[in-house]
């Protein structure tokens, strides 16, 4: 019998035969979008816009050879809805599909072509853009626009291990869900339409840590072209994960990178799980026929009477209990695949999707949720199930609907002796993954007839190859000689996601403020008020250059950096000027300065004249006792050098 | 609508050393090729058409990751096929699961009102070829049920093409074609007639229709899609189903189009067909009902037509009496300050028997013009006169030039759209020879064509 509990720790990827391939899409920031003169930046919340909204409907279409999309049909037949907001500032009636696109975007092509070249990949002779069919709503055509621009390619990760890039693609990005509401699901379509690049790498990689490297190294590959956007949601991964004899199965929407290796590992331990049933189900002797064959019965009778809410809420509302036996299945529906996730719940899945139901239940979780032993009983007794043997799963839902979903249910609990069915699943945010749709076919790709193709020409790819961003190895050379970093610092800052804006504020105020102090508060201050929990996303580029500007002038003495950006990450809409002030940061004058020295000097004149410089720590500690958060502390001790010195020459001449 | 429609045997777009090698290779659009360049290089895909105008050395392929990308290729590239295009269509096949209807429920057996459903072009229903992504309109009825099931909930549906054109390249022979056709349907006993026509110049076409369909006894709903119906968010489906509603049910025995009524899929409007005009190139609720009011909001998910005015005609109110014919020698000319006399002398010359100006303002053009329409006028040749401003009417008694046109004999057009205005002489010469019957009829309203009161809302408002 199978262990019923996960224990990540138990698992080696190696092992397994782990394999996957990455999806990297990150969004370019060009001056307008793909398709359009819309600019790329997307509205922020708080301040008021004039925005235009409009619903629709999108129809499932059909192939040559009849295959419709399977999820997008269902949608629609449930008469989904698309409410649309669009933004007058960045958006015009192309993302509105009220016009046709416009050519592609040829800053885009060229950052593209350039990351390519820096990939040592092959750009294609003409580029063709073509519509993946994607109906969810997320495009208002009903398709994403995407294009590959180059072929083949490698990238070499830290540990020296080389990566292989299969295809480099531009598309266009989808739109932002931001709530459903009954029938309808509201999307803002300022994201709608701004270049991505899609890097997908080959099933090279062999573990979780792989994987992490090879985003990380992607990803600062990307930033280095200094052409690419940063922030929440501009870049994301998908996966495609396989262990020895499982399938490849799609994995959507990573956005935090920490989050991918126990992705990663998770969806390896769940193939190898649902290998491990597999064979236990051979084991019993389990039959596909005995399982498609089973028949769905109406139990309602059983729970006439029942205390479980679900149950009497479905019945009130003219619902029904149906369920159906699974043979040979007994104890595994309560057997862990993941963390938490339990082949159970990979069958409730199932149920909701095709079923459009709220979740089954079934009887290893029994007698529980209202649902009383003796119901159970009778539930074996009606569907003449072995207790030892069998499992049943019930469904208390409109009749119709009860019906598919049990369908659905038979249908996977068939597949669970082939091992892993093709699946694409959405990431969760404890690294688990739900059952998002089956894989959508090969036929979802058709040309894009309003964009004519793009020649990739010698003057094209010339151009590209001034946007080629620095070898890592170069750029830190750079970033050493340049602004006088350590190699320590070098390495960390390049690393950062911010690493432009170090640059940029290096230029600017470098003369003033060290550039490593400029890199520390990106390495150092950033990074620890991140570790106690501050949001330090709300932090904007001007916050940050406020600050180093505020330091240039004298205003702000770097010990209150901290506290003025903890202040900006809670309050991201001040100013430097507002947390100065509200945190009562007094910012005192020199000549105020040098009075409170020379005053603290005076009353320990005859210490100091005895000790000398040695006096200096008591002098200091005085003085920072009513100085600190108000001026720093370098200025201080500059003056109280200087006014000892001043004493102890006194003394000599005197 | 667009026709995408490209052959799809053959070597499209293929010209010089590109369709050389595919030709030496036995290529066809469709098979699965392999090509080998002298560099090195291996590209393996499906062999797509080259769609584009330009002539270059690239050979298009679709990839097995379903992306076409041009693949360059000079004489040391090798081509050759793996699998011709029906091995794959037949491999395809038998692992394609069974084909899954749009919906599940089937409309009841019951009485319905019969509707035909008339093509004149474009892809109202159409499929997409799995290998070359090439759209294929469909039209017959079944095809029709297949597409946009709703259909058949609201009318028993028939369907037929009446004709294959760009709805570009419509003409007043072709008008005449869909009139006879419209008629021998309703001589049939049909409740309601759609027709599915470009959005081009479908205006001029229902201008057309509303006047050769004397005593029009059914609802006529022409109706086309601003956007493809090859992809999810065409217009197509739902203007398809607003109009089968409209033909199956309205009240009114009127032509119509109906289209979009705003850019969201709420509801579709029903314009008077001699009222109404494609405004924005794009736009899914292009069409415009212009100097007068709807004639209805039909909203096809709650299946309700909902009246904005009174109709002309009821629903069987009436005995179909056709007087199809246009005259072919007639002409719209915008005027254009510094417009050249000749351009009417000519028209007058070649034998042209009605002119219909889109005069400025009010109904004005230069003086210049002044003798040329005066010789028109003494050769018999009608000239309206209606306004390049589209919205309000024409006034010639205001300025002193209007008075001058009218005494060299211009006859105002109300405040009738310039097209409407030229369907409506090129049907009136083609009923009368009288000179000055069809001047008398021009100003007669004969078809809702003309308004007699605008009401203050009905100019609309752009944004400032």
């Amino acid at each position: 019998m199978i262990e019923k509990r996960v224990d990540p720790a138990k698992y080696d990827p190696r092992e397994l035969g782990l394999k996957v391939g990455l999806e990297i899409h990150q969004q370019l920031d060009t001056r307008h979008k793909l398709f359009c003169g819309c600019p790329t930046e997307l509205i922020h919340e708080e301040t008021g816009h004039e925005v235009d909204e409009f619903i629709r409907q999108l129809r499932p279409t059909r192939s040559e050879l009849g295959e419709v999309d399977i999820a997008a049909l269902f949608e629609w037949r449930k008469g989904r809805l698309y409410h649309y907001h669009a933004p007058r500032e960045s958006v015009c009636l192309v993302e509105a599909d009220e016009e046709p696109p416009h050519e592609l975007n040829r800053e885009a092509l060229l950052i593209g072509l350039a990351v390519a070249l820096a990939l040592k990949s092959s750009p294609v002779d003409e580029v063709y853009v073509m519509r993946k069919i994607v109906i969810d709503g997320s495009n208002t055509t009903g398709f994403q626009r995407t294009a590959i621009i180059s072929l083949g390619g490698e990238i070499e990760i830290p540990s020296g291990k080389k990566i292989g890039i299969q295809t480099i693609a531009i598309e266009e990005d989808a739109a932002r869900k931001i709530r459903e509401e009954g029938r309808y699901t509201h999307y803002m379509l300022d994201r709608l339409g701004i270049p991505l690049i899609e890097i997908s790498t080959a099933p090279d990689i062999e573990t979780p840590e792989e994987a992490y490297e090879a985003a990380l190294t992607i990803g600062q590959l990307l930033r280095l072209t200094k052409k690419v956007k940063r922030g929440i949601g501009t870049i994301r991964q998908d996966l495609n994960v396989s262990i020895r004899g499982g399938v490849k199965t799609e994995i959507k929407g990573v956005q935090r990178l920490d989050l991918l290796p126990k992705i990663v590992l998770y969806e390896a331990i769940r193939q190898k799980r649902l290998l491990e049933i597999r064979d236990e189900l051979r084991n019993r002797g389990v039959k596909e026929e005995d399982i498609v064959g089973q028949g769905i019965v109406d139990v309602t009778h059983v729970f006439k009477n029942t205390r479980s809410k679900v149950i009497k809420r479905a019945l009130r509302s003219g619902g029904k209990v149906l369920a159906v036996k699974l043979p040979g299945f007994a104890g595994l529906l309560g057997v862990e695949v993941q963390p938490g996730r339990r082949f159970g719940t990979e069958l409730a899945d199932y149920a909701r999707f095709w079923g459009g139901v709220g979740g089954l239940f079934h009887t290893d979780e029994l007698p529980n949720y209202g649902i009383s032993q003796d119901e159970v009983d009778k539930l074996y007794e009606a569907l003449n199930a072995d207790r030892e043997r069998d499992a049943i799963v019930i469904v208390a839902d409109r009749e119709d609907n009860a019906r598919k979903a049990l369908k659905a249910v038979l249908e996977r609990a068939a597949c669970a002796l082939h091992g892993v069915p093709k699946e694409t699943r959405a990431a969760r945010d404890d690294g688990t993954t739900r059952f998002m749709r089956p894989q959508p076919g090969s036929a979802r790709m058709y040309p894009e007839t309003d964009i004519p193709p793009i020649e990739v020409t010698d003057e094209l790819l010339d151009e590209a190859r001034k946007l080629v961003p620095p070898k890592p190895q170069e750029k830190l050379e750079t970033l050493i000689k340049r602004y006088r970093l350590s190699p320590e610092l070098a390495k960390q800052i390049i690393r950062d996601v911010r690493l432009d804006l170090f640059e940029e504020l290096a230029e600017k105020y470098g003369s003033k403020v060290s550039p490593s102090y400029i890199a520390s508060i990106f390495t150092n201050i950033i990074r620890s008020l991140s570790r106690e929990g501050i949001n330090v996303e709300n932090i904007h580029d001007y916050h940050i250059e406020e600050v180093v500007a505020a330091i240039a002038k004298g205003e702000l003495p770097k010990d209150a950096v901290p506290d003025v950006l903890t202040y900006l990450a809670k309050n991201p809409d001040k100013h430097v000027e507002d947390a100065v002030k509200e945190l009562g940061i007094t910012v005192i004058d020199k000549q105020v300065v040098e009075k409170i020295v020379s005053e603290i000097v005076n009353e320990l004149k005859d210490e100091i004249r005895e000790k000398g410089l040695r006096a200096m720590n008591k002098v200091m500690g005085r003085a920072m006792a009513e100085l600190r958060g108000k001026v720093d502390g370098r200025t201080v001790a500059e003056i109280v050098r200087r006014k000892i010195t001043e004493i102890i020459n006194e003394n000599k001449t005197g | 609508m667009v026709i995408l429609g490209r052959m799809n045997l053959g070597l499209e777009g293929y010209t010089g050393i590109a369709r050389r090698l595919l030709e030496n290779a036995g290529a066809k659009i469709g098979d699965y090729i392999r090509i080998r360049r002298g560099d090195g290089r291996e590209f393996k895909g499906v062999l797509m058409p080259r769609y584009s105008i330009v002539s270059r050395p690239i050979i298009v392929v679709k990839l097995d990751n379903g992306y076409n990308v041009g693949v360059k290729i000079d004489e040391n590239t090798a081509v050759e096929v793996i699998k011709t295009k029906e091995a794959l269509l037949e491999e395809a096949k038998q692992g394609a699961p069974a084909v899954i209807p749009l919906l599940e429920e089937k409309p009841t057996p019951g009485k319905r009102p019969k509707v035909t459903i008339l093509g004149t072009g474009g892809t109202i229903a159409s499929r997409i070829e799995y290998e070359t992504g090439a759209v294929k309109p469909a039209f017959s009825a079944r095809d029709i049920l297949d597409a946009v099931p709703e259909v058949g909930f609201i009318a028993d549906i028939d369907a037929e093409v009446v004709m294959n054109i760009l709805s570009e390249n419509m003409n007043p022979m072709l008008w005449e074609k869909i009139v006879n056709v419209v008629a021998e349907k309703i001589e049939e006993g049909i409740d309601g007639i759609v027709i599915a026509h470009g959005t081009d110049t479908m205006a001029y076409t229902a201008a057309a229709l509303s006047f050769a369909l004397r005593g029009l006894p059914v609802p006529v709903a022409l109706v086309g899609a601003q956007r493809s119906s090859d992809r999810p968010s065409s217009d197509a489906a739902f203007n398809l189903i607003s109009a089968v509603l409209v033909a199956a049910q309205a009240p009114f025995a009127e032509v119509t189009v109906v289209m979009h009524g705003t850019i969201s899929d709420t509801y579709a409007l029903a314009h008077r067909g001699t009222k109404v005009r494609k405004m924005h190139t794009s736009r899914r609720d292009a069409f415009q009902s212009i100097n007068a009011r709807p004639l209805a909001k039909v909203y096809p998910f709650e299946r309700k037509i909902e009246l904005l005015r009174p109709p002309l005609r009821r629903r069987g109110e009436e005995e179909l009496s056709v007087a199809n014919g246009f005259e072919k020698k007639v002409a719209l000319i915008k005027y254009y300050p510094g417009m050249d006399p000749e351009i009417i002398d000519f028209l007058i010359d070649r034998g042209y028997r009605g002119i219909v100006l889109e005069g400025t303002g009010l109904g004005h053009v230069g003086e210049q013009l002044l003798e040329s329409l005066k010789r028109a006028y003494e050769n018999e040749v009608v000239v309206v006169m209606t306004s390049q401003t589209l919205f309000g009417r024409v006034n010639m008694n205001v300025y002193i030039t209007g008075r001058k046109l009218l005494a060299a004999g211009v006859v105002p057009g109300d405040d009738m759209l310039p097209e409407t205005a030229f369907v409506k002489l090129s049907w009136i010469l083609a009923h009368t020879d009288s000179f000055e019957e069809a001047r008398r009829l021009v100003r007669e309203n004969l078809a809702g064509e003309i308004e007699y009161r605008h009401t203050i809302d009905l100019y609309p408002r752009w944004p400032h």
